[in-house]
Order: C-alpha cells, then sequence, then structure tokens
C-alpha cells in the first residue's frame, strides 16, 4: 500500500537544473567558510556581544550576500536576486548543513525586510532593504517592555504625534544588538485610550541614532552580552516612519511574526540558527572515555540516549502529521500551538544532559583550555533559556494549549 | 540529523474512511455503560458487536484478495485500534489480527486456503508465546518432539489473549533447534487446558494455556514461522500502541471533563495550573505517540519489516505505553475522591495502562533493542 522512499517529496521533485544549483552551493561553501575565528561562534543572534563577534558577522554576511546567497528572493530592484523561492530554501538547507556562521541581521532578514517588502511604500523600500541585506544596517526589536514580558497588550511606551514628528517616552527590554543597531522596529502607545488595548498601538521603524533614545546593555547569566534595555526620553523621529496605520501596530506586529519561519515564509534567508542536533550529543558520548572505553558502551547512557533520540524524531514527524488534518481532528490546533514548548524544553534538557556526560570537565567554563569543545555546551545549555521564556515562556505556552486547545478555564 | 531515513506519514482516502466509520462505530457500541456491563463478562466482548464488525469487513483488512479479504495492509487496522482504545472497545481483534499476519507471512498456501477465508468470516486466532513474564525472553521452553509418526508439544503458554474464544492458536515451540508456531485449533485442547488469568485491566481477556500433549500432523507447522515472528512482535507492538493512544486519548477527554465543570475553593479546578499543566503534558505525550503509530502505519508493508519500520514500532510502543502510564496515573490523581473510586472511569485507563505497558514488550524493552539500531 506504501513504499518506503527515503527521499522526502521535496527532494524527488528537484529537477537537474535545482540540483546543479545544489551543487553549485556546496562547492561554494567549500571554498567559502571562513576559518575558526579563535571564538566560540554564536549560535543565535542573540549573542553579539563584542565588536570581535560583530564584525565577523558582518563580514560573513556580506559575502553570502554578496556571492548571490542571500535575499535570493528579494526583488533585484532593492539589492535581491529575484529568483524562486526554492533556491533560497536549497542554499540554506546546505548552509545550514555545513554549519556556516549565523547570517546575524535578523530582526531586518526575518521580521524588517519580508514585511517592509510585503507592505512597505517605495520610498521604505529603498531605504531599508538593500542595507539589511548587506548588513551595513542592523536591525533591532522593540516589544517587550520591563514589568510586562510577553504580555505586548500591556505596552507602556508612549508615540505622541507633534507635527510632523511623534515623541517617544518610555523603556524596552531584551533588545538584541540595540547598541549596534540602526533601525528598531517599534511598537508603541499611540491611544491611550483606545477601548480595546491592541488597537491603541502603532509601529515604526524608528532610527535608533535619534536624540533621546540610548541603551544599556544587559549582561546575561553566560557572563556574555547582546541585549540592552533601550530608553526613550522625548525622542523625536519623523512623523514617515509610521508604518502603516495609528492604531495598526498589532496586526502588524503579528504578520511580522509569520515571516520568522524563514525562506518560505518570506525571510530573506541565511542560517539563522546553529543548532545543537542529536548527532552534537552522540559525538560527545562517543569522545568521552570512561573505564577505557567510550561512554557510548554505557547501557544507563544509551537508555538515555535513546529516549532523547525518540523525543527528537517526536518533533520532526509532528511536522508531517501537522498537515494531514484528518489525524488532528479532536485537538486541531494541537500540534501547531505546542511546538514551541515541546522543541525549547527538549533542547533544554537535551543541552543539559550534554553537560552530564561531560563528567568533571562539566565544571569548566568557556576560556578554560580543557573545557570541553570549547566550553559550547555550557553556554549552549544557559542560552536556551532565551527560548523557554523569551517569545512566551514554557508556563505561558503551557496555559495557552490547555485554554486553546483543551478548552480549560482561565486563571 | 535523525536515524531513520524515512520520515514520512501518509494518510490515504482509505484509512481515513476506515477512521471515519470505526470512530462513530465505537462511539455508539462502546458507551460507558456498554464498558462497564462487560467487566464482569466471562468473553469480555458482545459477540453482536464482533458480527458487526465482520459484516464491515474490518476482519479481512489485512488478508489477500484471493482469500476474500482487502490486501489493505497493517496501515490501515490502525486507525480502527486506535478507534478501539478511544472508546475501550474490546473485542479480540487485536488477537486475530497478528494471528491473520502469521498465517499470511508464515504460512503455506494450504494455510493460507483454510484458514484465512475463514478469519475474513470472523474467525478467531491468537498467539501463544510466553513461556514466563519476559517479552525479552530469545528461546522458548516449549518443545515440539516426534512421536511415533506425529509431532507432540508439551509446556505451557502464559497470558495467552482472548484464549478462551480462540478458535485455533499459534504456539512457539522449539523443534529440532530451531523455533517454529504450530497451529493447534481449540478443540485439540485437553480439558482445563485454559486458565483463565484474573486481569488488572478488566476489559481484557487473558489464560494460561497448557499446549502439554496435543499432538499434531507435520502439516500444522508454519513454514516460514521463525521468519516472521520478529515480524509478528513488532505488528504486536504496533497494535497494542494504537489502542493505548486512543486510551490515552480518552484518559485526556475524561479529565478534560472534570477540570471544566469541577469546582473547589470557587473556581473551576482546570483553572489551577497545577492541574492544567500536568494535563497540557498528557496531551503532548499522547500527540507523540500518535505521531508515531502513523508514521508506523505509513512505512509499515507487507513483507519484511525493514530497520525504519523496526525502528517506528518500537518507538511507537515506548511512547504510548509511557504516555497512557503518565495520563492514567495523573487522571487517577486529578478526580481526588472520586478518582480513587470504582465509579470513576478513570479506573479503567490506569488499569488500561498497566496492561498495555508489558504487552509484546515495555518501554524499557523496546528502548533496549532501539539503542543497537540508533546508536551503533
Amino acid at each position: 500500500m506504501t513504499t518506503n522512499n527515503p527521499l522526502s517529496e521535496d527532494q524527488q521533485l528537484e529537477t537537474a537544473d535545482l540540483k546543479d544549483f545544489r551543487n553549485g552551493v556546496v562547492d561554494w561553501i567549500k571554498h567559502n567558510t571562513p576559518a575558526d575565528p579563535g571564538f566560540l561562534l554564536p549560535q543565535t543572534f542573540m549573542e553579539v556581544g563584542s565588536e570581535q563577534v560583530l564584525d565577523f558577522l558582518r563580514e560573513w554576511q556580506y559575502k553570502v550576500w554578496s556571492s548571490g546567497y542571500l535575499g535570493m528572493a528579494w526583488p533585484k530592484e532593492y539589492g535581491g536576486g529575484g529568483m524562486p523561492r526554492i533556491f533560497q530554501q536549497i542554499a540554506d538547507e546546505e548552509m545550514k548543513r555545513a554549519r556556516v556562521p549565523i547570517c546575524f541581521n535578523i530582526i531586518g532578514l526575518g521580521w524588517a525586510g519580508p514585511l517592509i517588502i510585503d507592505t512597505g511604500t517605495d520610498f521604505e523600500k529603498e531605504t531599508y532593504l538593500k542595507g539589511i541585506l548587506t548588513g551595513e544596517d542592523i536591525w533591532c526589536q522593540g516589544f517587550s517592555e520591563p514589568n510586562h514580558g510577553s504580555d505586548l497588550g500591556s505596552i507602556q511606551t508612549r508615540a505622541e504625534r507633534d507635527g510632523d514628528e511623534y515623541i517617544i517616552n518610555g523603556s524596552k527590554i531584551w533588545t538584541t544588538m540595540g547598541n549596534y543597531a540602526k533601525y528598531m522596529i517599534l511598537l508603541a502607545r499611540t491611544d491611550p485610550q483606545a477601548e480595546r488595548r491592541y488597537n491603541g498601538l502603532s509601529f515604526f521603524l524608528a532610527p535608533m541614532g535619534t536624540e533621546g533614545i540610548t541603551t544599556s546593555p544587559i549582561q546575561k547569566l553566560t557572563g556574555d552580552y547582546g541585549f540592552t534595555e533601550t530608553f526613550f526620553t522625548d525622542a523625536r523621529i519623523p512623523a514617515r516612519c509610521l508604518m502603516g496605520e495609528e492604531g495598526h501596530g498589532w496586526r502588524i506586529a503579528m504578520q511580522t511574526l509569520q515571516y520568522e519561519r524563514g525562506a518560505e515564509a518570506g525571510a530573506a534567508g541565511g542560517v539563522s540558527i546553529l543548532a545543537t542536533v542529536m548527532d552534537d550529543l552522540l559525538r560527545i558520548a562517543d569522545d568521552v572515555q570512561r573505564d577505557g572505553q567510550p561512554l557510548m558502551k554505557d547501557p544507563v547512557t544509551r537508555d538515555n540516549l535513546v529516549k532523547f533520540l525518540i523525543e527528537e524524531q517526536a518533533l520532526y514527524l509532528a511536522e508531517k502529521r501537522v498537515k494531514i488534518p484528518a489525524l488532528c481532528a479532536d485537538y486541531p490546533n494541537s500540534l501547531a500551538l505546542s511546538t514551541k514548548l515541546r522543541g525549547t524544553e527538549f533542547f533544554r534538557r537535551m543541552r543539559q544532559y550534554a553537560l552530564t556526560l561531560q563528567g568533571a570537565s562539566s565544571a569548566l567554563y568557556v576560556g578554560d583550555e580543557d573545557a570541553v569543545e570549547g566550553g559550547f555546551w555550557q553556554r549552549a545549555y544557559m542560552n536556551n533559556f532565551s527560548t523557554t521564556i523569551g517569545g512566551g515562556t514554557s508556563q505561558i505556552q503551557a496555559n495557552i494549549i490547555g485554554e486553546h486547545v483543551l478548552g480549560l478555564p482561565k486563571d | 540529523m535523525t536515524r531513520s531515513a524515512n520520515l514520512s506519514i501518509a494518510f490515504s482516502e482509505e484509512q481515513a474512511m476506515i477512521l471515519d466509520s470505526a470512530q462513530a462505530f465505537c462511539r455508539d457500541k462502546s458507551d460507558g455503560n456498554a464498558v462497564r456491563s462487560l467487566l464482569k463478562s466471562e468473553t469480555g466482548f458482545n459477540q453482536d458487536v464482533w458480527d458487526e464488525m465482520v459484516a464491515l469487513g474490518w476482519t479481512g483488512l489485512t488478508i489477500p484478495e484471493q482469500f476474500g479479504g482487502f490486501a489493505m495492509g497493517i496501515g490501515a487496522t490502525v486507525p480502527l485500534v486506535e478507534s478501539m482504545g478511544r472508546h475501550m472497545l474490546c473485542t479480540p481483534y487485536i488477537s486475530a489480527t497478528i494471528a491473520a499476519q502469521a498465517i499470511v507471512r508464515g504460512g503455506s498456501e494450504s494455510q493460507q486456503s483454510k484458514w484465512l477465508p475463514a478469519m475474513v468470516e470472523g474467525t478467531i486466532g491468537t498467539l501463544a508465546l510466553l513461556d514466563n513474564e519476559d517479552w525479552g525472553a530469545t528461546s522458548t521452553s516449549c518443545e515440539l518432539t516426534t512421536k511415533d509418526d506425529q509431532l507432540e508439544l508439551k509446556g505451557k503458554k502464559l497470558l495467552v489473549h482472548d484464549a478462551l474464544v480462540s478458535d485455533f492458536f499459534l504456539v512457539l515451540a522449539k523443534y529440532e533447534g530451531t523455533e517454529v508456531l504450530v497451529i493447534v485449533e481449540s478443540s485439540q485442547l485437553a480439558d482445563n487446558a485454559i486458565d483463565s488469568k484474573t486481569l488488572v485491566d478488566e476489559t481484557k481477556r487473558a489464560a494460561n494455556v497448557d499446549f502439554t500433549g496435543v499432538t499434531i500432523q507435520s502439516d500444522a507447522v508454519l513454514p516460514s514461522g521463525e521468519a516472521a515472528l520478529a515480524d509478528l512482535r513488532l505488528i504486536g507492538a504496533l497494535l497494542i500502541a494504537s489502542e493505548a493512544t486512543g486510551s490515552a486519548a480518552a484518559a485526556l477527554d475524561t479529565v478534560v471533563d472534570y477540570l471544566t465543570t469541577r469546582k473547589q475553593f470557587g473556581r473551576l479546578i482546570g483553572s489551577y495550573q497545577s492541574l492544567k499543566h500536568p494535563t497540557v503534558e498528557m496531551l503532548i505525550q499522547m500527540d507523540s505517540a500518535r505521531t508515531f503509530i502513523y508514521h508506523a502505519a505509513t512505512l509499515i508493508g507487507d513483507g519484511k519489516l525493514d530497520k525504519d519500520t523496526e525502528i517506528a514500532c518500537r518507538m511507537a510502543k515506548a511512547q504510548a505505553a509511557d504516555a497512557l502510564s503518565f495520563a492514567g496515573d495523573r487522571a487517577v490523581q486529578f478526580h481526588g475522591g472520586m478518582g480513587f473510586t470504582y465509579d470513576c472511569d478513570a479506573m479503567l485507563y490506569i488499569r488500561r495502562a498497566q496492561w498495555t505497558q508489558q504487552q509484546y514488550g515495555d518501554p524499557q524493552h523496546h528502548r533496549k533493542l532501539l539503542a543497537p539500531l540508533l546508536l551503533d
């Protein structure tokens, strides 16, 4: 009834032209991947904590773009390649596979850029798109605020119209690369009297160089930097920085979040996350010796690894089942709404286990010459909390699933 | 990356139709009263319901067309068995399906033409595998020896599913150094050979069966029984996993129903995060189990099961058994004092969980066998 075909549907459909293109990408990667910079590469754009890291990533992104492998599906007149999305998807697949460094200007490449292409004015396209691709103009995001966490409906930062300007007052937190960014996508309250609190919000493309905007770096639990708190004190930005119409901020912000999912959804492409996968964990179990043999031979370790592999496989397979409505009929949004919770919590526990496997060496940290893989896992485990906390904590996710999928009552 | 080359899930129109009609059928035939009315019965199932399932053609789903079946493969039974689990509808369907597969995969032409058309019509067979409590046993102490010009069995089998209502048994025995499956008809058993056991899951039926002294002709030996055995164990694991996934969803439904109607301290108890969050965990675990059973249903074919299919079946069983154990356990706890009573349906699920856990190997057994497939 069914056949065992090891190729995915996409791969089966791949034409000779696409295969040639793929081979070209592989070849390019082989000759252009930068040498080890002598520091641990960031896994995400939330780890750009020094000029040294920034310069390295900026140079790399420029190289990817100037070689034609970034923004391939974006319009040609604004620095893109004007090609079908499938080419970017293939380039991304191969770059991901080769574990090349990330394209770091994520808020521009994955959020602001696609939004401007879809809904922006000619002026906005002309002004912003190319700098996003080249990495010259770094973008940051100003949604979250101190004391409100994931509850965007409670945003307090004010934007008051004054002639040809808006006057911004308030503060934002968890601004990634806030100290390096040229522009911010900013969600601020233009109408505090709006009947529904979401309707009082507006969306701005704000220049970070504006007088009255200051940033203060936040040191993360890893000891590194990467975020700032951003303060607005009577900061006057031109009225043309308003995106869309006043009061449409919430809707535009939600639309922006849809682009995150990669080239398929409109993002410029490039590797956005240097993922840790089970193979990385298995490599430690192979490398570490206990009693004269690899830890991989230890039955308890093996059982734990198999448990993780089952969970990983379930995550991959859920992406397939979610496309078959008949198999999701009883709790229709269950898989979609639980993806973040399942995925981020899996990686948290998996990275934590990687430390367990290191024995006494797990006490070492980044910077110690004896640290396993340069302390990569120590840092990766702690950085993983950005995913189980950011974008709605796991606990909030569980509330959402409980209430929206299972129909359980709110607190 | 992942260790399975094939990570697909497909669901055909035919499977969707089976799922639809199975859900409606099971809901209709197996409400709470129907389930409870059968708990103390001798056979554990309603003969009329079984006859209807036969009439619907479900007993022929996996049987080749030349024997009157529909040749749709094991993948077609997964939505049906999941629905049975969802409504705690018990019949000998799982036993009969595995037994039919034994004959399809390991039987001779004459065995197939004798038994398969009868099985389409509702004849029930069951596997008799265990000599002791160990699903991981790699040999059997049940012996088949030549006596005069006949073969004689010696040994007792444990916890044979649906033994009392089975028309024939497929008995795992050792014959001249190799493992064989032999067909024993119920009429060949000695009086009192079937010793029905008191089971933790009162919706299920199983018995110890003593085959000592039963004589058979050589044509009762399945010619490829040994080769089929590994696949039969995996098919068994998948069907038990499918049923368990349905039961885990049923436990979840029951909990959600209680959490959205029961009030304490002036609030619906589902508003408390200490109950809400573990209930979401039940959903997530059930979802993973369902993902695995339909992945396995996609891969499983009529031929010898390959490595990816083995991985899928074992992951399905490991995940589904754990999902149901968690769901049954929390279902009792979350019903509070009610949960401690026999009247509360949580009792059905926690008992089903304990049955499911062991059948065709517990999660640890499957993880142990997954380790070399995934790690070496």
